[in-house]
């Protein structure tokens, strides 16, 4: 249990929120043309790190609109929340 | 050879106030080099290692445990043990892991409390009756026990169960496995250590992986805390760290890692005698031997190795645990914990060769792995020793991710992921 810092609606808490993942990854420009390999990297394959990691959380119980963060996984502290489409804040 | 667990010991060494009881495993320094390398002595790792040394004659090999054995999510589960899942794959699986059970405490040596106490599906509306009838006839055609039962056969069958048809969620049925059940599971990491350890077989503790060595695409040894291990075999097995791993090798796994929750209660007099899951609510209790209700909750949807979850998830399972048993609700809860859980997309594990020679992958069992301890350690055993896949576990290769081929339990399995 964590707060979030919704970059919409301020400091809200954990379970007003849902996590969508590992942020960052870019959807195939010509999907027709992957491979196999490719499609399961881009579908399945996940960093899943323990440490600093970059994802993707929607409000769903307030603004509803999605954003990301940079959290630490190994200790749920939260170093930056930044907004669609911005670059991230921190290395 | 070690001394026989018996009444006989048992009696022996109560002369003594039970002070001489031969230690169940060594605490051996490394060696040099080993043929394989288990990473993780958690049920899984240990049983690799005993079916390694005893079905396929490795005996020169380690497990490296950077806690202590069965500190993690051995340690941590709630001692489910059932095999009625919907596909042939799964059922394939984790029957094989079942039927091992119902002998290994003999087999060990070792009383890992193994109790055929039934385990009960509740369905809480329309479609989970079908689907729960449904995965009955597919459990039956794959020689696995199940019967479906009415509202008034499981409130037969477990008569605290709230019957009511006025609550949010009523029992409209359930599905009953009888084989199914609960075990101790320390026991079960100590008695496969116990055994692995008797054959030969190094447990080091307190020995975290920090590097895998390769040359080109194949494996030559792991950098440890306790110093280099040379070794041509690496047999992954560390849970919600499988990615931690994986990364040091240069991998990428379809897996993500987030905590699950369960707590027990101040122990009572019994009360319930058998394991009750509820899917649609996700609550599923049972009591262990020492009188502590065992409640499971769900996991938490980000990634963390925290081994901390969050309170609304813990809040929303008690609600659920009230709703179906309102003789629990003065009921105190004792102790609360979380573990790390690795889930594939298609919730199904992986137990696998990778594209690395030598390296190994036995992980993805998310929220339900101890009921398949034994079979896995016997299958991942199976894998590593003729670095071929058992045909119990073909279908859970690491390459489903890429040809499509899933082994989708999710939501399929008698209770969601």
């Amino acid at each position: 249990m964590f707060l979030i810092n919704c970059p919409f609606c301020g400091e809200r808490e954990q379970s007003e929120f849902k996590a969508g993942g590992e942020a960052h990854i870019v959807r195939p420009k010509q999907p027709t043309e992957l491979s196999d390999d490719e499609w399961a990297e881009y579908l399945f394959m996940r960093k899943n790190i323990k440490g600093i990691q970059f994802e993707r959380w929607n409000h769903v119980h307030g603004c509803r609109k999605w954003f990301n963060m940079v959290r630490d996984t190994s200790n749920d502290q939260i170093k930056a929340v930044y907004k669609m489409g911005e670059k991230p804040p921190v290395k | 050879m070690k001394n026989k667990y018996s009444i006989f010991s048992l009696i022996k060494n109560a002369f003594s106030y039970h002070e001489n009881w031969e230690k169940a495993w060594k605490d051996p320094e490394p060696k040099k080099e080993y043929d394989a390398v288990i990473v993780g002595g958690g049920g899984h790792g240990l049983a690799t290692a005993y079916y390694l040394a005893k079905k396929h004659n490795m005996k020169n090999i380690a497990v490296v445990e950077k806690g202590w054995i069965g500190g993690g999510n051995t340690g941590r589960n709630t001692t489910i043990i059932r095999s009625n899942y919907l596909w042939d794959a799964s059922a394939g699986l984790y029957d094989h892991a079942l039927k091992i059970w119902e002998g290994l405490s003999q087999e060990l040596n070792y009383n890992v409390m193994f109790s055929q106490r039934g385990v009960m599906n509740l369905a809480h509306n329309l479609q989970d009756v079908r689907d729960l009838k449904r995965r009955t006839h597919a459990n039956r055609l794959n020689g696995i026990d199940a019967v479906y039962l009415n509202t008034e056969e499981v409130k037969k069958f477990c008569p605290i169960i709230n019957t009511s048809q006025d609550i949010r969620y009523p029992v409209l049925g359930g599905t009953l496995q009888r084989r199914a059940g609960t075990a101790r599971h320390d026991a079960v990491a100590w008695g496969y250590a116990r055994g692995a350890d008797e054959m030969g077989v190094d447990i080091i503790q307190n020995c975290e992986v920090k590097g895998i060595k390769r040359n080109g695409d194949t494996v030559e040894g792991i950098e440890t805390t306790k110093g280099f291990i040379k070794t041509k075999k690496i047999g992954v097995v560390a849970a919600g760290h499988s990615s931690v791993i994986a990364n040091m090798a240069g991998l990428k796994l379809p897996l993500e890692s987030k905590p699950l929750q369960a707590l027990v209660s101040e122990p009572v007099k019994p009360i319930i005698d058998t394991v009750v899951m509820s899917n649609a609510v996700h609550a599923y209790v049972s009591q262990s031997d020492k009188g502590e209700l065992v409640i499971g909750a769900g996991t938490d949807d980000y990634v963390s190795y925290s081994q901390k979850g969050s309170h609304d998830i813990v809040e929303g399972t008690l609600n659920a645990i009230l709703e179906l048993y309102p003789i629990f609700s003065r009921m105190r809860m004792l102790r609360q914990w979380g573990g790390i859980v690795d889930i594939c997309p298609d919730a199904s594990p992986i137990i696998s060769k990778t594209s690395i020679k030598g390296l190994y992958f036995n992980c993805g069992w998310g929220t339900g792995g101890f009921k398949a301890t034994p079979g896995s350690g016997d299958l991942f055993a199976h894998t590593i020793a003729n670095d071929e896949p058992h045909k119990l576990n073909a279908a859970f290769n690491i390459n489903r991710f890429v040809s499509g081929d899933l082994v989708d339990e999710h939501g399929a399995a008698a209770v969601a992921h």
